[in-house]
C-alpha cells in the first residue's frame, strides 16, 4: 500500500469513525460465487476491538471529507479547518478487496462529504458497490451512507447494491437541525427515509433485492438538550412509520477543530449506554417508550441503574413475579432476565418445577432478579417494599472513561 | 434392549481431537449393548484398549435421537474437555431412557454444563472466523493467503468451511497447532500442524491495516475493558494491529484533553457560496437531462440491453404510455416498435392520429423477462418497480407537457394514478391528478392484449381501441385548441 493512499486512509478514516454504527449484521446469508469472495453470516462479525471496545466490523470511510454542508456537530463542515482528502472510487475499492482478502473486515460502510452536489455524491457512492459488486464478485456486507438530498433514483440504485442503507437524522428535533445544521431540512430526511422503507417492504414481498439488511440511523446525544424520554419516543416512532431496523446514540463527542457554538465536553457515555438499554426495552421487551419514561426523572434515565430495574422499582407493587406461572411477557420485565433466560424458563418449566438453582443455570444475573422472583422455593418477604433495594442493586460505578 | 445391570467396565479408545465418527460408532454400539454411562471409560490415550483391538466395528444400527440432541453432539465434541464424551453419552443415555424431552430442560444441570460447553465451541469457532489474519505470498509463483491460528479447542475442520464459503476465489492455507487446512480453489484438504514461523513475513497491506485501526479509534471514549471482554489478550499476537494497542491508550487522555482545551479556531474563510447554491439545483433542467440519467442507471432487474426512452415531440399534444419495452424494444432502444407497437401505428393511422406527431413512452422504461431456451418471455412489471420508474414518468410528462395523456393498460394506470384500477370500469376520459402537474387523461387497453385475445374476438375489441383512438384524437385537438 503506498504513501499517499496510506495518507487518505488515515484522513478518511478519522472522519468516518463518528458513525456509531458497524453493524453487519441482518444481510441474508450469502457465499462467494466460484471466483469470486466474500459472504454473509446474518449475525455478523466483529475483527477487531479498539481500545474504546467498540467493533472494528466494517471498512468504515468517507470517500471524501470535503462537505458543502456546515453542521456544527460535524468535523467535516465546510468551516472546519481538517484536512481534506479525496479517494477514487478505484482506490475505495481495492482498499475493500485487500483487506477482505486478509480477513481484516467483514465489508465497507462508506460515507461521505458533499462535493458538487447531493447527486453526484451518491453516484460516486454507488459506483464503488457497484463495481464490488459486478467487476469483483464482491459478496461481502456493503453499507451506504445515503444522501438524503440525493434523487430518489439514486437512493433506490443504491438499495440494489448495499444490504444496508442508513441515513442520519443527527439530531432529534426541527429546532436544533435548525440551530445546528440549518441547511439541513428535516422534512427531507424523514422523506428519504420513508421513501427507503416503503422500497425495502415492496421489494420483499416482490423477492427483489433492496438493501435486504434493512435501513437505519444515528442521532447524536448531548450536543443539545432533548431529554431521553424525547429521544426514545423519537426512536419509537422511527421504528413504527419508517420500519428501522436500528437507531444508533452517539453521544457527543469532543472533535479535533470543534465549532464556537458547541461546547467542548466529555462525551456522556454512561447515558448513552442507558439509551441503548431503553431501545432494546421497545425492541425486544415490549416496553412503549411512556413506559421507559414513566421511570425516568424528569425524562433523564437514571444513570446508576439500567431503564428495565428503574422501572421494576418504580412499579413494585407488579412484583414479585412467580418463574413457575407467570407468563412471558411479565417475565421479560424482571430484571435480570433477559429474553433468552424467559425462553428457556418458559420451555424448562413445562417439564420441571423451577428452584432457586435451577433459575440460577438459566440466567447469568440471578443477583439482580431474586428480589422480584418467586421460586419453588424462594419467595422474597416483603423485599420488594425495602427502603434500601436500590441502593443494593446500583451497580458498582464503572469507570466508563479517563475523566 | 439389555437391562444394563452389572456390566463389565468397557474402555472405548478415540482419535485425539474432535472424533465425531469415533464417537458415534461407539454409542451406537454402547447403547446397542445397553451399556450404562457410569461403565464406559472414555480413552483418549493412543494405547491400544479392548475396544480398539476388536476387530473392525461392523456398523451398528443409527440412534434415534431428539432432534435437539443429535444437534449438540457436533457441538461439544470439538471440546478440549476430556469428559466431554462421557457427558454426552450420558446425556444419549437418559434420552434413549425415559427423558426425551431433556435438552428442554435447560436448568439441568448436565444439560446446563453440555450447553455451556457448545456456547464455548460457538465462541472459539467465532473468533477463529474474526481474528484470524491472511498474509499474501506469491513465493511459489502464484498467489497464495496463509494464515497461522491457534484455537482454544480442536475446531479446525469445524471453522474450515466458512473459510471456504467466504474465500473460494483465492488459494490459502490456515496452520494450527493440531493441523492445516489447505484450499486449493476446488478442494479442501487437511495436512499435518504448521508453525508460525511458516508464515511468510510481511504484507504490504499490514501496515495500512494498523494505521485503520489506529485512526479509527476515538480516544474520547477510551474503554480497555471492554475491548478485552470481546479480544481477550491471548489473541493479540496473531493480530498485526494490536501492537498498536498499548501506544493508544497511553496518549489518549492527552489527545482529548487536547481537544477539549484547545480553543475553537477561527473557520477557515472557505465560503463557497455559489458551489453551495448549485449544490441544491441539482434535478434535471429539460427532457435531454433527464434522459441521460434515466440512461446512466441500472435497470432495477437486471438483464435488460438498454433503457428505453420517450420518443416524439416536445409539446406534442398526446402522450401514450405504455407497460414496459418488449423484446424488440430493448434491442432496438426504441419504443413501439414491435408487434404490439405495430398493431397500434395501424391503429393510430385508421384513428387518423400522426405517430410521428405524438410522444410515446412507457411507465417502465426497462425489459424484464424470463429466459425460455433463447427466447426471451416478457414478464410483468411489479408494483414495486412500477413505483421505482414512477419518479422518472412524472418528470417526463412534465417536460413533455401534453395535453392529454393516454394510459394504454393498466401497468400504465398504476402508474399515473398510483392505484391498480380496472381498465373495463375506467375506460374512457379519466383526470390523472396524482401528479403536480394534473394531466387530462384517457384509459384504454394496452395493444398487447388485442394480440392476446382469441381469433374470434380479436375483430371487435381491435375496432372499440381504434374507436377510443378517435374519441383521443378528437379530445387531444380540443385541448390543444
Amino acid at each position: 500500500m503506498d504513501e499517499v493512499l496510506a495518507k487518505k486512509l488515515r484522513i478518511l478514516a478519522d472522519a468516518a469513525k463518528y458513525d456509531a454504527s458497524c453493524a453487519s449484521s441482518g444481510a441474508p446469508k450469502r457465499a462467494a460465487g466460484k471466483d469470486g469472495i466474500g459472504s454473509t453470516t446474518g449475525a455478523g462479525i466483529c475483527h477487531a476491538y479498539t481500545p474504546d471496545g467498540r467493533c472494528v466490523s466494517l471498512l468504515k470511510i468517507l470517500l471524501t471529507n470535503w462537505c458543502l454542508f456546515d453542521c456544527a456537530y460535524c468535523v467535516n463542515r465546510r468551516s472546519s479547518n481538517v484536512r481534506r482528502a479525496k479517494f477514487t472510487v478505484e482506490e475505495v475499492v481495492s482498499l475493500t478487496l485487500n483487506f477482505y482478502k486478509r480477513n481484516y473486515i467483514e465489508g465497507l460502510f462508506l460515507s461521505s462529504g458533499i462535493i458538487r452536489s447531493p447527486d453526484h455524491t451518491m453516484e460516486l457512492m454507488t459506483r464503488v458497490a457497484k463495481s464490488l459488486r459486478r467487476d469483483h464478485g464482491f459478496a461481502g456486507y456493503i453499507h451506504l451512507k445515503s444522501i438524503p438530498e440525493a434523487s430518489p433514483w439514486l437512493i433506490e440504485e443504491a438499495g440494489l447494491y448495499a444490504d444496508r442503507l442508513s441515513i442520519n437524522v443527527e439530531l432529534p428535533t426541527e429546532a436544533s437541525l435548525g440551530r445546528l445544521a440549518p441547511e439541513k431540512d428535516g422534512a427531507a430526511i424523514q422523506g428519504a427515509m420513508a421513501q427507503i422503507g416503503e422500497r425495502i417492504i415492496q421489494a420483499k414481498a416482490e423477492k427483489r433485492r433492496f438493501a435486504p439488511a434493512g435501513h437505519s440511523t444515528q442521532v447524536i446525544v448531548g450536543a443539545d438538550d432533548t431529554t431521553d424520554a424525547a429521544l426514545i419516543a423519537k426512536s419509537e416512532t422511527l421504528y413504527g412509520s419508517v420500519g428501522l431496523k436500528r437507531v444508533y446514540y452517539s453521544a457527543f463527542s469532543p472533535i479535533p477543530d470543534g465549532s464556537q457554538i458547541l461546547p467542548l465536553k466529555a462525551p456522556p457515555l454512561a447515558r448513552e449506554h442507558r439509551l441503548y438499554q431503553a431501545d432494546w426495552l421497545l425492541r425486544y421487551y415490549a416496553f412503549t417508550a411512556e413506559e421507559v419514561a414513566s421511570a425516568s426523572e424528569g425524562g433523564m434515565l437514571a444513570l446508576d441503574i439500567d431503564p428495565k430495574l428503574a422501572w421494576a422499582l418504580k412499579y413494585r407493587e407488579r412484583f414479585p413475579v412467580d418463574v413457575n406461572t407467570a407468563d412471558r411477557e411479565m417475565l421479560l420485565r424482571v430484571p435480570g432476565l433477559g429474553a433468552r433466560a424467559v425462553d428457556r424458563i418458559v420451555k424448562a418449566r413445562k417439564h420441571t418445577t423451577l428452584r432457586l438453582d435451577d433459575v440460577a443455570r438459566l440466567t447469568s444475573s440471578l443477583k439482580r432478579a431474586r428480589p422480584f422472583l418467586i421460586a419453588a422455593d424462594h419467595r422474597p418477604v416483603g423485599l420488594t417494599d425495602r427502603a434500601d433495594l436500590r441502593a443494593k442493586l446500583v451497580e458498582p460505578a464503572q469507570q466508563l472513561s479517563l475523566f | 434392549m439389555n437391562d444394563g445391570r452389572m456390566r463389565a467396565p468397557r474402555t472405548i479408545l478415540l482419535r485425539p481431537g474432535a472424533d465425531l465418527t469415533g464417537f458415534r460408532d461407539a454409542a451406537r454400539r454402547l447403547a446397542a449393548e445397553g451399556v450404562p454411562p457410569e461403565a464406559v471409560t472414555w480413552s483418549l490415550e493412543s494405547a491400544p484398549s479392548l475396544f480398539g483391538s476388536e476387530a473392525a466395528p461392523q456398523a451398528d444400527r443409527p440412534l434415534s435421537l431428539p432432534r435437539a440432541v443429535a444437534a449438540l453432539i457436533p457441538q461439544v465434541v470439538p471440546h478440549r474437555d476430556p469428559e466431554r464424551y462421557g457427558l454426552l453419552y450420558a446425556l444419549i443415555w437418559r434420552a434413549l431412557h425415559g427423558e426425551r424431552h431433556l435438552m428442554e430442560v435447560a436448568s439441568d444441570p448436565l444439560v446446563h454444563r453440555l450447553n455451556l460447553m457448545a456456547k464455548a465451541i460457538g465462541r472459539d469457532l467465532h473468533k477463529m472466523h474474526a481474528f484470524l489474519r491472511f498474509r499474501r505470498t506469491t513465493d511459489d509463483g502464484d498467489e497464495r493467503y496463509v494464515a497461522w491460528f491457534e484455537p482454544d479447542h480442536h475446531i479446525l475442520e469445524a471453522a474450515a468451511p466458512f473459510f471456504v464459503r467466504r474465500f473460494a476465489g483465492m488459494r490459502w492455507t490456515i496452520l494450527t497447532p493440531e493441523g492445516r487446512a489447505v484450499w486449493d480453489g476446488d478442494a479442501l484438504t487437511y495436512g499435518p500442524p504448521g508453525s508460525r514461523g511458516d508464515v511468510p513475513e510481511g504484507d504490504g497491506f499490514e501496515a495500512g491495516w494498523q494505521t485503520y485501526y489506529e485512526t479509527t479509534f476515538n480516544p474520547a471514549r477510551v474503554n480497555p475493558k471492554a475491548m478485552r471482554a470481546e479480544m481477550p489478550k491471548k489473541y493479540w499476537r496473531n493480530m498485526p494491529e494490536t501492537a498498536s494497542i498499548p501506544a493508544l491508550l497511553r496518549g489518549a487522555a492527552e489527545r482529548t484533553a487536547q481537544m477539549i482545551e484547545r480553543e475553537p479556531t477561527v473557520p477557515a474563510r472557505r465560503e463557497p457560496a455559489r458551489a453551495v447554491a448549485a449544490m441544491a439545483d441539482q434535478d434535471p433542467k429539460n427532457l435531454d437531462e433527464l434522459n441521460a440519467i434515466i440512461r446512466r442507471t441500472e435497470p432495477l432487474v437486471p438483464g435488460a440491453t438498454q433503457a428505453v426512452l420517450g420518443e416524439g415531440p416536445p409539446g406534442a399534444s398526446v402522450a401514450f404510455v405504455g407497460e414496459q419495452p418488449g423484446d424488440q424494444e430493448d434491442l432496438k432502444g426504441r419504443p413501439f416498435v414491435g408487434p404490439a407497437g405495430q398493431l397500434l401505428s395501424r391503429a393510430m393511422e385508421e384513428a387518423g392520429i400522426d405517430r410521428g406527431g405524438s410522444y410515446l413512452t412507457n411507465a417502465v422504461k426497462h425489459f424484464k423477462f424470463t429466459l425460455r431456451g433463447k427466447r426471451r418471455i416478457h414478464e410483468k412489471p411489479t408494483a414495486g418497480e412500477v413505483s421505482h420508474y414512477r419518479w422518472w414518468l412524472d418528470r417526463e410528462l412534465e417536460f413533455v407537457a401534453p395535453k392529454l395523456v393516454v394510459a394504454l393498460g393498466a401497468t400504465a394506470v398504476l402508474a399515473l394514478t398510483g392505484k391498480a384500477i380496472p381498465i373495463t370500469r375506467a375506460r374512457g376520459p379519466f383526470r390523472f391528478d396524482r401528479h403536480e402537474t394534473r394531466f387530462q387523461g384517457f384509459i384504454t387497453v394496452h395493444p398487447s392484449y388485442l394480440l392476446r385475445l382469441p381469433d374470434e374476438a380479436k375483430e371487435e375489441a381491435y375496432a372499440a381501441f381504434v374507436a377510443d383512438l378517435k374519441r383521443i384524437a378528437t379530445l387531444g385537438a380540443e385541448l390543444s385548441a
